[in-house]
């Protein structure tokens, strides 16, 4: 059979000669011994305009290029950015800024005008910023926002010369300063923006900025190169030359290019393999302002029996969940507001004032405030519809939950799963009797997670109604003394636990990989991932 | 001919067409929509509403749209405010056809060489090695696969990155990974119509004539085995050269086939419907040519069509 081996003869040959090409090939040089930094921030952003955008991947690559007027530290206090002192009125609502002299990228100077600007940009309706309602605390924020007031000037920023910003506040809010680090606040370029509004950040050539880095190269769903910014006012103490951020959106491809070393920093971990890298020393963990927990829709039975809630609750065994299932370092929940937000005073914990507002796991009390409620030992309760969006891991602890109601209370349930933005529509339907939902926080403050349980908020989507809790939550928005407004909300943050339209599980942390060699990144606890400007590799 | 083509090309924008219809008001009857966020502010999402026109009917929405389509133009993305749909097919489809692209031409030479060889050899040793390989091929999903040849060619022997790719030889891992299915469907279409094709009178007394045995299988029963292969791989051609939204996510390959997914999540209406006419657009020009390949290649149709 001539024929046969001449075909297997060439088969043979082409195999050789791939595995040649494949051999010859050597593998990457390890990464040079300069300052650079891979990160990999695991999407592609939006946008990064600061204005336009709502993620915290896109204000985290917004926050390396652009510098507001403060910038957090390391223990999430704000230090100074442009702004080089700041003095506050006694009543707490005139914010007065000293700007020093520093350029934008291009060699620009920058001056209190760019951030007249660029606030009223964000407050301006045609840009339509998914986060303008940031400025809303300004005198005539929300009212020029709604078009009610046309007059830029009768809103409560203004400039006087090229290094004084003034800003008027409605009523005295305490994070203020610190929200002036947040991206939406950030200035951005006029001359830049006026030639391209929506694109001007989507290449170099169009881009200028004020941070510790500027934009070398987009590679839509590659990477975004950043380099030093040698007009940055801080330059000296910005020792990185070059930042790298991959966007690599899955996570195991992610670890893999962490431990093949073509990454330094991973920030999505696989949830199936943290336990793993954990065991082995490699996963770090930062803080994270954020919760989840179980809403009730409470104008729907028997979900409106306070008795039902409670022993829902009750029946919950939420250290089993975060020893057991969770396993990424988060803490079981006694309250709703995280532990790692500011309370009385600058770095005081709120949850200083009382860390558990309701009883833990008692399946005994459970099925006897069930019996009160009309239900004993579960009988003619009918079957919980629990609302989950399409995530894996919600999935899981759902499962467990429920099994403990079913255990505990004779409760059955039905997880019934639906694709995220299916999911929201379903919630602000209110076509849902119970719903896992997770919040992150807006700023630094307990009322990013108070506020919104305010009878008829936007967000309040339980329907729950208390007016003492109302009360308490508008005493505390209107107060500018810190010890003062913190036990308001934490008096409002009682009744909350006590009714419990919202019933927490677990506060999260953020689990992240980092190589040895670097350092001075920052992980803070909400609005960004990173932080580089401090950063270096060793 | 030419009124053959034109026919066919009238029926295409007639199908284009209906395609667009249907994706248009199926993504505006999805609930939920682009501007949703957990954070409800109604007069925010008033003003994002207006901003992209979606406050209009969405009657006028659709003529709005038919008629930009006119001109070619798709739209701005409503996830990525300042690139337009265009930009984005324009950036991302060259990299989706590059990968599919080599991922076709290896389906197509692995499966044909494969299941000709598996047809000749039927039933004997090197037929069931080749099926169980196929068998692995089209049993394996490509995700696992995707994660077993980067845990080997790249975790262990370093041969090449794990993801990232920036040399041309980097894209050997995608490529495989995409075309072990096809290699794998092919190799089964071939390998029954050649068993078939050989036991027609026709090759047995060319056979038995003492033809080269080589000469016999390439040049008389391979042509006749091809035409469901030429069929199968205009649908195929599409699909590779679309992208592939797993390989593209495992790979970190920054093509159309992410975009794909992605922006149904997102509800990003406009980005869904150009990709979904772009894919159209391809499949109907891929379907075309390989009918015109497969004409060519039937004497009996070119007679049919010439007397």
């Amino acid at each position: 059979m001539k024929f046969n081996n001449k075909v297997i003869i060439f088969i043979l040959g082409i195999l050789f000669l791939v595995f040649i090409a494949a051999c010859s090939t050597s593998p990457a040089p390890p990464a040079a011994p300069e300052q650079v930094i891979r990160y990999n921030i695991g999407a592609e952003p939006a946008t990064l305009d600061p204005a336009l955008s709502s993620g915290m991947v896109e204000q985290t690559v917004a926050n390396a290029l652009l510098e507001g007027l403060v910038r957090l530290d390391k223990d999430g206090h704000p230090s100074p950015g442009v702004a080089e002192s700041w003095e506050i009125s006694p009543d707490g609502k005139t914010y007065t800024f000293k700007l020093r002299e520093c350029f934008w990228s291009n060699g620009e100077p920058l001056t209190a005008d760019d951030f007249v600007y660029s606030w009223l940009r964000l407050l301006s309706p045609e840009t339509a910023s998914p986060y303008a309602y940031q400025l809303f605390y300004l005198v005539n924020g929300r009212e020029y926002y709604a078009g009610e007031v046309k007059d830029p000037a009768s809103v409560g920023v203004r400039a006087e010369g090229k290094d004084r910003l003034v800003v008027n506040l409605k009523a005295p809010v305490p994070y203020f300063l610190a929200l002036t680090a947040f991206p939406a606040l950030f200035p951005v370029p006029e001359s830049m923006v006026s030639r391209d509004p929506e694109g001007w950040t989507l290449a170099p050539g169009k881009f200028a900025g004020n941070g510790p880095f500027k934009l070398a190269a987009w590679e839509h769903n590659k990477q975004i190169i950043l380099e030093k910014n040698e007009h940055y006012w801080d330059r000296e103490n910005v020792r990185l030359e070059k930042l790298v951020i991959t966007l690599v959106s899955d996570s195991h491809t992610e670890l893999a290019m962490f431990e093949n070393d073509q990454i330094d920093i991973a920030e999505t971990p696989p949830y199936r393999e943290i336990e793993r890298l954990a065991q082995s020393g490699q996963l770090k963990v930062s803080p994270d302002l954020s919760n989840e927990y179980y809403m009730f829709n409470t104008k729907v039975k028997p979900f409106n029996q306070v008795l039902v809630r409670k022993a829902l609750s009750l029946a919950i065994d939420r250290e089993a969940l975060v020893t057991n299932l969770t396993k990424g370092g988060e803490r079981a929940a006694y309250a709703f507001v995280p532990p790692g937000v500011e309370g009385p005073a600058p770095g005081h914990d709120y949850r200083s004032l009382g860390e558990k507002l309701i009883e833990g796991f008692n399946p005994a009390e459970a099925k006897r405030l069930l019996a009160e409620a009309g239900y004993p030992e579960g009988r003619g309760f009918p079957v919980i519809e629990l609302l989950l969006d399409d995530n894996q891991n919600h999935k899981a602890v759902a499962e467990a939950i429920t099994g403990m109601w079913r255990e505990h209370l004779g409760i059955e349930s039905k997880i019934v799963e639906q694709e995220y933005r299916v999911y929201l529509n379903t919630m602000f339907a209110r076509d849902y009797q119970v719903a896992r939902v997770g919040w992150i926080a807006d700023y630094n403050d307990p009322m990013t997670f108070l506020d919104m349980w305010v009878t008829g908020n936007d967000n309040n989507l339980a329907d729950w109604e208390n007016a003492e809790y109302d009360r308490l939550i508008g005493s505390a928005a209107g107060s500018g003394d810190r010890a003062a407004r913190s036990e308001l909300m934490f008096e409002a943050e009682k009744i909350l636990m006590d009714e419990l339209p919202v019933v927490p599980i677990y506060y999260y942390t953020n689990p992240y990989l980092e190589k040895e060699r670097v350092k001075g990144v920052i992980h803070p606890s909400f609005a960004i991932l990173a932080e580089f400007k401090w950063a270096y590799v060793e | 001919m030419l009124v053959y083509i034109l026919k066919r090309a009238g029926f295409n924008l007639g199908v284009m067409l209906v395609v667009v219809t249907l994706t248009f008001f199926l993504m505006h009857l999805l609930p939920g929509d682009p501007f949703m966020s957990q954070r409800l502010n109604p007069e925010i999402k008033a003003n994002l509403y207006a901003k992209h026109g979606l406050d209009q009917p969405v009657a006028r929405q659709y003529l709005d749209y038919l008629s930009a389509l006119a001109r070619f133009d798709l739209g701005e993305s409503l996830k990525y405010p300042g690139r337009t749909v265009n930009e984005i097919i324009a950036e991302s489809f060259p990299v989706s056809a590059a990968v599919g692209i080599l991922a076709l031409v290896l389906a197509l030479v692995l499966g044909v060489t494969l299941g000709v060889l598996a047809g000749v050899w039927q039933s004997r040793w090197p037929d069931r090695l080749i099926l169980a390989f196929s068998t692995l091929g089209l049993s394996i999903p490509n995700f696992a696969l995707g994660a077993g040849l980067v845990y080997l060619f790249a975790l262990k022997l370093k041969i090449f990155p794990v993801a990232m790719l920036e040399k041309p030889i980097d894209l050997v891992l995608p490529v495989l990974t995409l075309a072990a299915w096809p290699a794998a469907v092919i190799t089964r279409l071939i390998r029954t119509e050649m068993i078939e094709v050989l036991k027609r009178d026709y090759i047995i007394a060319a056979m038995v004539r003492g033809l080269d045995p080589a000469r016999v299988i390439l040049r008389h029963a391979l042509p006749n085995a091809l035409p469901a292969v030429i069929h199968y791989s205009g649908p195929l051609a599409a699909t590779l050269l679309t992208g592939s939204f797993i390989v593209e996510k495992i790979f970190a390959l920054p093509g159309l086939g992410q975009y794909y997914i992605t922006s149904i999540g997102n509800r990003d209406y406009n980005l869904v419907a150009g990709i979904t006419i772009f894919y159209t657009f391809v499949l109907l020009v891929a379907t075309f040519l390989t009918d015109l390949l497969a004409f060519s290649m039937n004497p009996q149709l070119r007679y049919r069509n010439g007397s």
